[in-house]
């Protein structure tokens, strides 16, 4: 499990990295959504994987004995989707805008900012 | 006694930022309240401030939840020190927004983001948990997209894509170092990490996460090769807008970076020489850049760049001595810079047009407004007895100490180049015979407004100026202000146990 986690990761970086060096607008955004849901994994991954093993102690003990899956991981993927869904909001209208002004989606058409002016 | 005075400044600023979502088309009411509330933002900060600097770092758990297990809030001189300026610059800027921002920008949420943007910085300074200060990074980013593209004119959007993409790229490295750092130590508090990582036995590993980091928060300072969104971008907003950006978040990388790389690192040869040729780079590379532009605020932008190098030439050279200057740069550049924006900004209302090659004749047609703007202009050179100075005199101690004698060259090359660019724009906006720029239709000239607003948009450039003056003239306060930040960095357990609540025994680091 770990190993396909871990191939999943690694793949998920690489399409993303390969998407947002493309010059469309739209691949660009898909670029990011890939990179940051294969930091999401990556968190899960390095957390240890432990399954059927919720951290609840036991009514007859005060500590847990066995192994148990680390909640921490999970409330930090819970809190980067939420702002990764937020920010991916955002990119969404914000590439239709640049399209509606720019009047292209080709990111090598948009250096007017970097011009000698 | 739990110190909940810790959280006014940033509480304060979330409220407000609520409460201006009431009066959400009432743009007059949300002027005058921004202004006000920024007031009561500064008075809180520099309570905060005088706590700390009386009784020494401070921490709060969020929630009673006992670290290293739950969120901590901490705030030692380092923290308070860049809470109080971000309350104070955000207290200028507020003044120059209640004037200089129209009304349609107004409309559209202007102030109640602009305050989410400073309760964003106020968190980041004094989160101690380092998966918070994602969280803070992320909502600073997010609130900085929105003043970015407030109005939607065409330079606003095609930056704001540059902007946009390099920052996110920039927080999903963050967030993957944040990751592999949890994998090996198990903790995210940030005073913990610093115990757990000095005894951890997977010594490369922890030193690839450093290099995950530095480029993360690389990205964000905007050092040499991953500037390039920087330039691009901060000309593009409203000057106020400019300010805030210029003034304060690439600090807010600088600061992260300061932050990991004296408390959780352990620096080995390897990273010192990367951010010592980094340092050297940045410099040159922005002090060139500079050199080239003809936009006020893309100079301005350029000189950014070349500025946050002698920060990390501070953070590079390793030694209590140079970490001071590094500090006194940080507090004197976050004054400077924001002022110098809010100068570019003041010019383009009164001529319509912010190009070195149009403008001219300023002197002659303002010459009390030209001398105040000479405060700014001539502090960020350097002249001695003004704020830029005395920090680059510790820099250059530190690295004659330490035997840089290659980045003492670079700092004063990346000093002479900033006095070339200013004299250049003093000469070329304020002495050169003015071309008269034709008059532009729909555009509001400073000289017709109203003289309430004219004054508001002075105001804030003076009270910045003045500030200039006092850590220019008064260096010895910010001397020892920056040695005891400097110390605080370099002995970590004071922070460590104001956190973890025990004394932890020496580590030989």
């Amino acid at each position: 499990m770990e190993l396909l986690l871990a191939i999943t990761t690694g793949l998920l970086y690489g399409a993303g990295i390969y998407m947002i060096l493309r010059r469309s607008l739209v691949k660009l955004i898909i670029g990011l959504i890939l990179l940051g849901n294969g930091a999401n994994l990556l968190i899960f991954l390095v957390g240890g994987i432990v399954k059927g093993k919720p951290p609840i102690i036991p009514s007859d003990s005060n500590v847990i004995l066995d192994s148990y899956a680390d909640p921490v991981p999970q409330a930090l993927i819970l809190t980067a989707i939420v702002i990764s869904f937020g920010l991916q909001a955002f990119a969404i209208v914000l590439i239709k805008r640049a399209y509606q002004v720019v009047k292209t989606d080709d990111l090598d058409q948009m250096n007017a900012t970097d011009e000698f002016a | 006694m739990i110190p909940h005075f810790l959280i006014y400044p940033l509480l304060f600023q979330f409220a407000l930022a609520i409460v201006l979502m009431f009066f959400w088309r009432d743009t007059r009411i949300q002027r005058r309240l921004s202004v006000a509330g920024s007031g009561i933002a500064l008075a809180l900060a520099v309570y905060l401030f005088l706590q700390v600097w009386h009784i020494g770092t401070v921490s709060f758990q969020a929630g009673g939840w006992q670290a290293p297990f739950g969120i901590t809030l901490v705030v030692d001189m380092f923290s308070a020190t860049l809470v109080l300026l971000t309350c104070l610059l955000g207290l200028a800027i507020s003044i120059f927004s209640s004037a200089s921002i129209i009304s349609e920008r107004a409309k559209f949420g202007y102030f109640p983001i602009y305050h989410l943007l400073l309760m964003g910085l106020i968190g980041a300074f004094i989160t101690g948990d380092i998966f918070n200060l994602y969280v803070w990074f992320e909502i600073i980013i997010i609130s900085s997209f929105v003043l970015l593209t407030i109005g939607g004119e065409k330079p606003q959007i095609e930056s704001a894509v540059k902007y946009f993409t390099l920052n996110i790229l920039a927080s999903v490295i963050f967030l993957t170092a944040i990751a592999v750092l949890y994998g090996i130590t198990g903790t995210l508090n940030m005073a913990d990490l610093s115990v757990k990582v000095a005894a951890s036995e997977h010594k490369s590993l922890i030193n690839i996460t450093a290099l995950i980091f530095f480029v993360g928060f690389g990205i964000k300072s905007a050092i040499f090769p991953l500037y390039f969104w920087l330039p691009s971008s901060y000309h593009t907003p409203p000057a106020a807008v400019s300010a805030i950006f210029g003034g304060l978040l690439t600090k807010v990388g600088v600061y992260a970076m300061i932050r990991v790389f004296t408390l959780i690192f352990i620096r080995d040869a390897f990273i010192d020489t990367l951010l010592v040729t980094i340092a050297c780079l940045t410099i040159l590379s922005g002090g060139l850049g500079a050199l080239v532009q003809n936009n006020i605020q893309k100079v301005f932008s350029f000189l950014i760049i070349c500025h946050i190098g002698f920060m990390i030439a501070g953070l590079s050279m390793h030694s209590s001595l140079a970490l001071t200057g590094a500090i006194f740069y940080m507090i004197h550049d976050i004054v400077v810079k924001g002022n110098l924006f809010l100068v570019g900004g003041l010019i383009y209302k009164i001529k319509g047009s912010n190009s070195m090659n149009d403008l001219g004749g300023f002197y002659g047609s303002y010459p009390k407004l030209s001398l105040l703007m000479l405060i700014p202009l001539f502090s960020l050179i350097g002249i001695p007895p003004l704020s830029g100075f005395w920090p680059k005199l510790s820099l250059l101690k530190g690295g004659f100490e330490g035997q840089h004698y290659i980045l003492i060259g670079f700092i004063l090359l990346g000093s002479f180049l900033t006095l070339f660019v200013i004299a250049k724009m003093w000469t070329k906006v304020f002495w050169k015979a003015s071309t008269g720029i034709p008059r532009r239709p729909n555009f509001r000239y400073f000289g017709d407004l109203k003289f309430k607003d004219k004054l508001n948009m002075v105001i804030p450039i003076v009270i910045l100026a003045i500030v200039s003056l006092y850590i220019g003239f008064f260096a010895e306060h910010i001397q020892l202000l920056s040695e005891r930040i400097s110390f605080e960095l370099m002995h970590t357990e004071s922070y460590i146990e104001a956190v973890l609540g025990k004394v932890i025994p020496e580590i030989d680091k």
